[in-house]
């Protein structure tokens, strides 16, 4: 089964986030494939590359850089939700005259066009929060 | 939409995943439920806190060919208002017929 999976919660104000994450890491054990994880709104929290939570805490962000890796899935963050709450990468920052690059290992950011083509594409679509 | 007006960016992000969506020649309908309803209320004054009118937002959908409005019969009536205090024309169904209507559409964000 193909999936697209949409994440629209911080990690910090509810457990979805990470709900999330076990789901995806659960399907790609049993061979299904994550076509694309969208962030959005709230969720693009996940990609911030500084984000330093205690050691005793859940690692979201590193969590989502290794499961990136390890599985060679697609995290793309809206480009817009992003922007509005001070997530840039290099490239956009420089658009914007700006510096700044705060995007985590293994994201990407993308426009909304990304969340549409996941959604048709896939065989099921999954939003959390 | 179940959420009610001004309650953060919500509804803006929402809605730029409506007119996104729409502008890739997909058939996108809304339906309002609970206090979304009280988006598409007229006659609000949010100005002064710095606020949108939710309602002149969904003026723009025409634009773009979203004209399916859709509305819950119970949910207008539990919040004394009438399909005349909304903004934009929209397509009553009942509580019980919502689970179909639903249905009928490939994908519901």
């Amino acid at each position: 089964m193909k999936y697209a999976i949409q994440v629209n919660a911080s990690p910090y104000l509810s457990s979805v986030g990470y709900s999330a994450y076990q789901f995806i890491e659960a399907a790609l054990k049993l061979d299904h494939e994550i076509f694309r994880v969208f962030f959005y709104q709230e969720g693009i929290y996940h990609a911030f590359k500084y984000s330093t939570p205690p050691d005793d805490e859940l690692q979201m962000t590193a969590k989502w850089t290794e499961l990136a890796k390890k599985y060679n899935i697609d995290l793309v963050v809206c480009i817009s939700a992003a922007q509005r709450r001070g997530l840039l990468c290099d490239d956009e920052a420089k658009r914007q005259g700006k510096i700044d690059q705060d995007l985590a290992g293994g994201f990407r950011i993308s426009g909304l066009g990304q969340l549409l083509e996941a959604s048709l594409l896939a065989d099921r679509f999954i939003e959390f929060g | 939409m179940d959420k009610p007006p001004h309650s953060g960016i919500q509804l803006q992000e929402k809605l730029d995943v409506i007119l996104t969506t729409a502008a890739f020649d997909q058939k996108v309908a809304l339906l309002f439920l609970d206090d979304g309803i009280f988006q598409l209320k007229q006659m609000q004054q949010p100005e002064k806190q710095g606020l949108k009118d939710t309602s002149s937002i969904f003026n723009a959908l025409e634009i773009y060919d979203v004209n399916d409005i859709y509305t819950e019969v119970e949910s207008l009536q539990e919040r004394g208002l009438k399909p005349s205090d909304l903004s934009l024309p929209v397509k009553e169904f009942y509580r019980k017929d919502i689970n179909e209507l639903m249905r009928s559409y490939d994908v519901v964000l």
